[in-house]
């Protein structure tokens, strides 16, 4: 049985607009979604800003109702069975909120202890076990309002851990932490799946979800664009090329001119300072240099290279088709 | 057990966090002598000396509702922008159990006001507090504040569903003033306000409280206070789950 099950999963939001002539405004956050994670999984989440991840994750841990389709955790209902979703889950969204600040990371975790119903006599030795594991052993007294982001991102995991959930849900944890903490994080990611839990990560971090994620589901503007572990999400694009093209000053009209060249299936264009970097994927071996070099007639190109397909391209690739 | 362990620790980590707070401090420490000077100078200008008690027990109570007030419109609010709201929605007890600690806190903590307005009076207006019936004046103030506290938790629940209700307890905090007799008499009110009276924790709080220090029946008010607050504890309860499920709908546990 899937431990995480999500069938045709739609989330729309409702605002409106305008100050005196309010005029309703209707977002389709999350477009009929599918998915499984199996038992001891650790599945990706993988999109831009804005494609649907947090929405997908707040609906699975109970926090939104889904505006049609279904969820299970575990086998139970979201909406349905949200008390006993929430008894056996954790999770954890990344950035500075989200924690009592004026009180300390003990009492922080005492307090939560008690609203997941870790026992009195368990409760102080659960809580420095995960101190140890997040590495916040020694700091725990201190008040959270005095700790950096990678700290209280620490102090995050801890409390979805605490109460020892059967499943994790990790919401961008590694978000604005440094390189050395997002290390550690993912070593404590890592640690989870060894210790038998089913981990449902979000991120728009490549090589995050390519060292951690047993699968990816390429998420973009609130559909699933792509689907499979890692590996096969790079075949899917390995039978291309990518160039890359440094450029100045190329602007929309071009880009859209290289996207027309045939056997271009993506086009994105990083600034760079003062320069581009132009990534062009190409469909098989076909040689495009030249046609491509013609519609930069005019401006000034520099270093143009040719390589393998990342996981990256493949993201890109997937998230720019649709 | 395990209901009231949370509420324990709720209720702990709550006054923890109130203590740290040197706006909050600031604010229940000053107000009510505001609050209770003001009041003996009226009375005083009124030439009612002989109420000077009457004038504090109301203040004070004034200073005890300020504090509920403000204390559970601006609790889920502030939990909502510290992005701790979600977490109490998504943790496996009810919402209003995790909330009732909160509002019995600020309640709590609005006891002071009631103990400051009375030292304030002793110590600069030499009103001696000799008191009728003692022990029921005990028992009055606490079950007082707790059907206060209960009220808030009633008004911290709409607070879930809409993000700038607490607007609303600015509008509340005068006229429940005024409709309980905290700052005079609710005789001198038009006749059609008494329903709004008879339906407020804080005009029976008053009422057994003033007739424990100056006499007067105790019980019947002080059976009122704890219908009224029971009420509000069975109320809160159901707008906890409806309004929480409404915002899961709407989408306005967080600020985005």
């Amino acid at each position: 049985m899937a431990v995480i099950e999500a069938i045709e999963l739609r989330r729309t939001y409702r605002t409106s607009t305008g100050v005196l002539r309010r005029k309703p405004l209707e977002v389709e956050a999350v477009r009929g979604i599918s998915f499984t994670v199996e038992q001891g999984e650790l599945f990706g989440l993988l999109g831009p800003n804005g494609a649907g991840k947090t929405t997908t994750i707040k609906m699975l841990i109970t926090l939104l109702l889904p505006t049609s389709g279904q969820a299970r955790v575990l086998g139970h209902d979201v909406v349905e069975d949200a008390r006993e979703v929430r008894k056996r889950i954790g999770y954890v969204f990344g950035g500075d909120r989200g924690l009592y600040e004026r009180l300390s990371a003990r009492d922080n975790l005492r307090y939560f202890a008690e609203l997941y119903g870790v026992s009195g006599k368990a409760q102080r030795t659960r809580i420095d076990e995960v101190l140890e594991l997040v590495g916040l052993k020694g700091r725990e007294q201190e008040r959270v309002e005095g700790y950096s982001r990678g700290m209280r991102q620490r102090l995050h995991i801890a409390r979805g851990i605490l109460h020892d959930p059967e499943v994790v849900f990790l919401d961008e944890p590694t978000i604005g932490v440094d390189p050395v903490g997002a290390r550690e994080l993912r070593r404590t990611i890592a640690d989870l799946i060894a210790a038998g839990k089913t981990v449902l990560l979000t991120t728009h971090y490549m090589f995050e979800a390519d060292t951690l994620c047993d699968r990816i589901a390429v998420i973009a503007k609130g559909r699933i664009v792509g689907e499979g572990t890692p590996e096969a999400l790079k075949a899917g694009v390995a039978e291309g090329r990518v160039t890359e093209i440094d450029a100045f000053g190329v602007d929309e009209a071009a880009v859209a001119r290289l996207r027309s060249i045939e056997g271009v299936t993506a086009v994105t264009v990083e600034e760079r300072e003062q320069k581009q970097l132009l990534v062009v994927q190409t469909t098989g071996d076909r040689e495009l240099t030249a046609p491509l070099l013609a519609e930069l007639d005019g401006f000034e190109v520099g270093r143009v290279s040719s390589r393998e397909p990342t996981l990256e391209d493949a993201y890109i690739a997937l998230v720019t088709a649709e | 057990m395990r209901s009231l362990k949370v509420v324990a620790s709720g209720f702990q980590m709550n006054l923890k966090m109130l203590g740290t707070s040197s706006f909050f401090l600031l604010t229940a420490i000053v107000q009510p002598i505001i609050f209770a000077t003001v009041a003996f100078y009226m009375f005083r200008a009124g030439g009612r000396n002989g109420t000077l008690l009457y004038a504090a027990l109301g203040a004070g109570m004034m200073g005890v509702w300020s504090t509920t007030l403000f204390g559970s419109g601006g609790m889920i609010q502030w939990q909502r922008w510290q992005g701790t709201l979600e977490l109490g929605a998504a943790a496996p007890p009810a919402m209003a159990l995790i909330y009732l600690p909160f509002s019995l806190a600020n309640a709590f903590t609005g006891m002071y006001a009631m103990a400051a307005t009375l030292v304030w009076g002793r110590l600069v207006f030499g009103i001696g507090l000799h008191l009728a019936h003692p022990w029921l004046f005990v028992l009055a103030l606490p079950a007082t504040v707790i059907a206060l506290g209960l009220m808030g938790l009633v008004l911290a629940s709409t607070f879930i569903l809409y993000r700038h209700a607490n607007a609303l307890s600015n509008l509340l905090e005068y006229p429940v003033w005024i409709a309980s007799g905290l700052v005079f008499s609710t005789s001198l009110l038009p006749i059609w306000t008494r329903p709004i009276s008879w339906v407020l924790p804080p005009y029976w709080g008053i009422l057994a409280i003033r007739h424990a220090a100056l006499g007067g029946a105790v019980w019947g008010p002080l059976g009122m206070v704890v219908l009224l607050g029971a009420a509000s504890l069975l109320i809160s309860t159901i707008t906890f789950r409806w309004f929480e499920h409404a915002a899961r709908a709407r989408a306005t546990l967080s600020l985005t």
